[in-house]
């Protein structure tokens, strides 16, 4: 039997929303699945759109990004605006340099919302299963070639 | 109430409504609307003259007898047990703030001259070290729940308006009366009403079977009538809880379990409930004299502009989200900001007093150490490589960055800044470094993460 293909999933989480989400969910005892990785940020507005090339380049077969919902709940008063503005850029980005729209997952959960954190991982999961591996480093490699 | 009334060091500031907050903890900048109450605190003391001699004798619903009787538009709020006991003229009710007619007898009667009608909505600034949040709860209105028919008939009540039914000081000094002024023979208590409910509140909100518990417990002991609660579990889960609900059913309580499903007013006036008892598996009809529901606690209705105001987010359920639920329940995200009963989540009377005395001592050992702990998670800007180009100074939430017209570079304020990193994310020139969150720290993070396998 061919083995299942695990996908390898960045999240980059805001401290004050979604990765409380994310702890809420571990503390409730929800199930997540193990191929979500979580690198925490104080605001969704510090994770830059170069974090998301590095994240595909390095191996990376999906990515997360989720703040505080707009417009009242960020903790910072609206970091997560400036996110509402480069993510959609990113997107742009992404499919310039010819990687899916589905890889790339930005929205945003609140510290209350763990059900939805457990959803989103499990569903972002089997939707990047379900397209495969990226391998994007090595596209890059084979094109310097 | 009356202990914090009386203590030295307490202001109480009534009829009054935050507006405004801004600053940091220990150092937050408060304002505060106070409604013009026309009358003059310093010298009423009362006597309750000015509420006898209003001429508006039809008044208005009780607001504390839950609409079960009327005051006029010059009262001493809480039936005159009011902290601090000053009376007050209702500008909604008043026929001479209203309408400006009126022979002001309140004026004549008052013995301290003490009413004021020029008095004019006054804007308080504090400046304080911390807040505590204790906005409670509003009671879930059984009217969004049709098939309990409340509202129909006067003797379908909540369990509010059974408590001042039941209470000395209330519309029949504590005697429980149908709208017939008669002693009801058959009381139906229905529990779970707004909560645990798909159709209104998902949560258990806590509180109510206990509540339920002591109504039927008065019912018996002040009627002799027969009592039927209609309930789903009985959650009696605190000290001496249990041992209550044992007391209840030797008392004579028939418990039938299942939710109470429909209330039906009948052209005669008679009410019937209907339910499912699901012991027996089968259908109950009964008819009584007196429903009582019992409601849910709910967040008030307002909360989420609370919430805005004092920068703490609100849970699925909408209470106010306290900052971990097991450790930090009194906490908020928001250093300085405390959470006190029921506003955090449906609590009775012993866990809102614990609840509120851990907010209280987490507030004087925050203010006794006279000096906060701040993150260590700032921006920091590297001189050498700042361009001057002032695009993190727009982006900053706190206008912790300021330009140095001198040395062309932009500095942060360590005190300010709260390490959210949106400049760090938008320095073009990679100038501003976020301590504990820098681009080489999250980059090492990703490659670690993704190292191949």
């Amino acid at each position: 039997m061919a083995e299942q293909f695990e996908p390898r999933i960045i999240a980059f989480v805001c401290n004050w929303c979604t990765y409380t989400a994310a702890d809420n969910a571990g503390v409730s005892r929800m199930e997540q699945p193990p191929n979500v990785d979580i690198i925490r940020v104080m605001c969704s507005g510090r994770i830059e759109p170069a974090f998301i090339l590095k994240a595909f380049a390095l191996g990376a077969d999906g990515v997360i990004v989720s703040g505080c919902h707009p417009p009242g709940d960020c903790h910072y008063s609206n970091g997560n605006f400036k996110t509402f503005r480069r993510m959609p850029l990113v997107e742009r980005l992404l499919a310039q340099f010819g990687i899916e729209k589905e890889r790339f997952h930005w929205g945003w959960i609140s510290g209350a919302e763990a059900v939805k954190w457990a959803q989103l991982t499990h569903e972002f999961t089997e939707r990047i299963r379900a397209l495969g591996p990226l391998n994007w480093s090595r596209q890059l490699e084979s094109k310097e070639e | 109430m009356m202990d914090a009334g009386r203590h030295p060091n307490i202001t109480l500031l009534t009829y009054s409504e935050v507006t405004e907050v801004s600053g940091y903890v220990g150092h937050f900048q408060v304002k505060v609307r106070q409604r013009p109450r026309y009358v003059n605190v310093d010298v009423c003391t009362g006597c309750g003259a000015c509420a006898e001699a209003c001429v508006f004798k039809r008044g208005v619903p009780n607001e504390y007898d839950v609409g079960l009787s009327r005051r006029r538009a010059a009262y001493i709020p809480l039936n005159g047990q009011a902290v601090p006991l000053k009376a007050v003229i209702d500008d909604q009710a008043c026929l001479y703030l209203t309408r400006g007619k009126c022979t002001q007898a309140c004026v004549e009667a008052c013995p301290t001259k003490a009413i004021d009608f020029t008095q004019k909505e006054q804007i308080i600034e504090l400046n304080v070290g911390a807040i505590v949040v204790a906005t409670g709860f509003e009671m879930f209105d059984p009217r969004r729940l049709p098939a309990f028919s409340y509202g129909k008939s006067p003797d379908i009540i909540d369990g509010l308006q059974f408590e001042r039914l039941s209470s000395a000081t209330g519309p029949t000094q504590g005697q429980i009366l149908t709208s017939k002024g008669e002693k009801p023979r058959r009381v139906a208590i229905i529990h779970c009403v707004g909560s645990r409910d798909e159709n209104a509140n998902r949560y258990c909100s806590r509180v109510c079977c206990m509540y339920a518990l002591k109504h039927a417990h008065l019912v018996r002991d002040k009627t002799g009538a027969e009592v039927f609660e209609f309930y789903m579990d009985i959650r009696a889960f605190g000290k001496d809880y249990e041992e209550f609900y044992e007391r209840v059913q030797r008392e004579g309580v028939y418990f039938v379990r299942g939710r109470g499903a429909e209330v039906v007013v009948l052209d005669d006036g008679r009410i019937q409930v209907k339910a499912e008892n699901t012991n027996l598996g089968i259908p109950v009809q009964i008819d009584v004299d007196m429903v009582i529901l019992e409601t849910a606690m709910e967040a008030p209705h307002d909360s989420d502009r609370v919430a805005t105001l004092f920068g703490i987010s609100r849970s699925a359920s909408g209470f106010f989200q306290e900052a971990h639920p097991k450790l930090r329940p009194f906490h908020t995200n928001t250093d300085g900001v405390f959470l006190a009963g029921a506003c955090q989540a449906p609590k009775d009377v012993p866990d809102t007093v614990a609840h509120a005395g851990a907010a209280a001592s987490e507030v004087l050992a925050l203010l006794s150490r006279g000096e906060v702990v701040i993150s260590p998670t700032t921006a920091v800007v590297d001189e050498r490589f700042c361009s001057g180009c002032k695009t993190c100074i727009t982006l900053c939430p706190y206008s912790a960055i300021s330009f140095d017209e001198a040395a062309r570079v932009a500095r942060v304020n360590e005190a300010l800044c709260k390490g959210c990193g949106t400049c760090v994310a938008a320095c073009p020139a990679e100038a501003i470094t976020a301590r504990h969150f820098a681009d080489r720290q999250i980059l090492a993070e990703l490659e670690a993460l993704l190292v191949p396998v």
